[in-house]
């Protein structure tokens, strides 16, 4: 069993963010972590291979640092780590993220594909179920529990107040959500045979039947117009009210503001 | 002269931060009030792999280096000096020795366990009458048979009663020597339940508290003839060499604990405002924060040096006790600068820096006093 996980590297929200002239994000100027559901798209993944001996791969697009977030997944335990990068790459949106994706995976084997729900930078949900139409496979989406039956996946998809379960048959596309599972820690010893792993680095020329004009920036239907750094709030205002009181001062004020 | 860190000890590190944070941490000041042993965060930890850091990977280590292993120590230490510890005595004190002095089948038998963190470790050389003066041993083991009969008692022993493999030391004879007769030591390793392996009393410690320090108790106890380390009388050169590299571990761990205490410092008299400002705005704060870094990062320095050292196969006993005295004194004296820093509510037990105050105390005592250190450094000196 072959599955393929794509990951990628996001910025730490806790450093800060900061943004390019033309609105898109400064990856390099910002420190940056593993996006939290791809990592449990990852963990499960590893789970399939303590229990199946499942290969495990993994897959990023992004400059060439993103190989960090790569040599990560390999200390975590994936077997191999592909690294696509390339100039004419930069400033994607979802649909040439995908597309860029997809040009990819077509060169690799698989029976299964996990992404992660959405990335912490854009949370757009989008490229895991685009990737699964470029390779024309079946996307159960928002994964929040899966078990392998035969050559079938059967996943719990989170649906508001509920889930339900779906069956599909492989190669399918999974997205995972954080709420999946607690991802592994790396170990020591697998940091440092990650750090010796060779990493395959694909350029624009190893994209397989991807057309130019559906990459980078210019292939990206999505123009920013503009991006700011979350609003700071204000102060706000603290009151020390017994409860029936404080009712009666929060209704006030919802009146006050016409909210209510 | 090139101080930056490679890849793999950057990632490292950030995988010891990130495990100490969440696992270790909100657990620190709980092991040090109920003097309760954190056998889920050893559990934990052998899980993934840090009991077994700088063992090779077919003896079922992790196949890191030294440094690698001191950085674990080093970030445990932040947040628990108790759990810095473990990991250091069993790390350096009874996985080296077995890596170093054992034969494949003890290897295979004990080391391979207890680097996969199946098992854990404890080293006992100190006895009542012998602490620095390791000669005074009174701790007997007889042949009889294909077995070693052991008669004595050993204290103040790391890990104690929750070990499960111990390296122990007994007098198994006299030899002449220069003239003298000198008491021939020899190293053995023993199994929690053999017979005749009892625990005696539990310490009640100033710091570290949540570390089970016990006597160890052999009356009659019968260990087979294989479990000798090494060759008969050469349990004085085992013990020595292990201490060595045991002093790197609490060198990492004096510095962690130093560490630890001066990030909260950092953060409180920033936050801590007194006639108006922060106390941080005041200059006798800045320049006892000054002080406390720079001792910090010159204790890290010779530490990792010292652990650089053992990784490139050189001698390395000279670096170790330097790394241990200078790390042991600035966890000592920046401790105690936090407490200050922090003024009344650093002498409670709701900030940590009292407590790290108390941890930091035994670094300058156990593996080698900071006197032992002296001693050795100068005798390097002055051959």
């Amino acid at each position: 069993m072959k599955v393929v996980v794509c990951i990628k590297q996001v910025p730490d929200t806790k450093g800060g963010v900061k943004f390019n002239p033309d609105g898109t994000l400064d990856r390099a100027a910002m420190m940056t972590i593993m996006n939290p559901d791809d990592k449990a798209g990852l963990e499960a993944a590893l789970r399939l291979k303590d229990q199946y001996g499942a290969e495990v791969t993994v897959l990023t697009m992004g400059l060439p640092k993103a190989e960090d977030v790569l040599r990560e997944a390999m200390a975590m335990g994936a077997d191999k780590g592909v690294l696509v990068t390339d100039r004419v790459l930069g400033g994607a949106d979802t649909w040439a993220t995908s597309q860029t994706l997809a040009g990819a995976l077509r060169n690799m084997e698989y029976d299964l594909i996990i992404t992660g729900r959405q990335a912490i930078d854009g949370d757009t949900a989008q490229v895991g179920p685009q990737i699964s139409e470029h390779l024309d496979i079946p996307v159960i989406s928002y994964a929040q529990n899966l078990k392998i039956e035969g050559d079938s996946v059967i996943v719990e998809r989170q649906f508001d107040d509920r889930y339900h379960v779906l069956k599909a048959k492989m190669p399918c596309l999974i997205t995972a959500l954080a709420e999946l599972n607690e991802p592994r820690y790396m170990t020591p010893g697998g940091i440092f045979d990650a750090c010796k792993a060779e990493i395959t680095v694909w350029g624009r020329a190893d994209l397989k039947d991807v057309d130019d004009s559906n990459l980078g920036l210019k292939g990206s239907p999505t123009q920013i117009a503009k991006a700011s750094d979350k609003v700071r709030k204000g102060a706000g205002e603290k009151v020390n009210l017994d409860p029936t009181e404080s009712v009666d001062y929060i209704v006030g004020k919802l009146k006050e503001k016409h909210v209510i | 002269m090139d101080f930056t860190l490679r890849k793999e000890h950057e990632m490292a590190r950030a995988l010891f931060k990130e495990f100490a944070e969440k696992e270790v941490k909100p657990l620190a000041q709980e092991v040090d009030e109920t003097e309760v042993f954190p056998r889920g965060t050893v559990e934990k930890m052998a899980k993934n792999g840090f009991l077994g850091i700088p063992v090779p990977k077919e003896y079922g280590g992790q196949g890191c280096d030294p440094l690698t292993y001191v950085m674990c120590v080093e970030e445990l230490s932040k947040v628990c000096g108790t759990t810095g510890v473990i990991v250091s005595a069993h790390t350096s004190l009874c996985c080296d020795p077995i890596m170093t002095f054992g034969t494949e089948e003890q290897k295979q038998k004990y080391l391979v366990p207890l680097a996969k963190g199946e098992k854990l470790g404890a080293f006992g050389l100190t006895e009542p009458g012998a602490g620095t003066d390791a000669q005074g041993q009174q701790t007997k083991a007889v042949l009889d048979g294909n077995e070693y009969v052991i008669n004595g008692s050993k204290i103040f022993i790391t890990n104690g009663k929750e070990a499960d493999v111990y390296v122990i030391f007994a007098v198994t004879g006299m030899i002449e020597k220069r003239g003298r007769m000198m008491k021939e030591i020899s190293a053995f390793i023993v199994e929690k339940g053999m017979p005749g392996f009892s625990f005696g009393t539990k310490e009640k410690k100033m710091g570290i508290r949540g570390s089970s320090t016990y006597e160890l108790i052999f009356t009659d106890c019968r260990v087979p003839q294989e479990n000798m380390l090494g060759k008969p009388g050469q349990g004085f050169k085992i013990a020595m060499h292990t201490l060595d590299g045991g002093r790197i571990g609490i060198a990492a761990q004096a510095l962690g604990i130093a560490e630890g205490a001066l990030d909260r410092t950092i953060a409180y008299t920033k936050e801590r405002k007194q006639f108006g400002k922060s106390i941080a705005a005041q200059q006798n704060t800045q320049f006892q924060l000054a002080d406390m870094a720079t001792k910090v990062q010159a204790a890290q320095l010779l530490v990792y040096k010292a652990a650089m050292a053992k990784a490139n196969q050189k001698e390395y006993g000279f670096e170790a006790a330097q790394a241990k005295l200078y790390a042991a004194e600035t966890a000592m004296e920046v401790t105690t600068k936090a407490v200050q820093l922090h003024g009344g509510y650093g002498y409670t037990r709701e900030y940590d820096v009292e407590r790290m105050m108390r941890d930091a105390k035994i670094t300058e005592i156990y593996e080698g006093t900071s006197e032992v250190q002296k001693m050795v450094i100068s005798a390097a000196l002055l051959k």
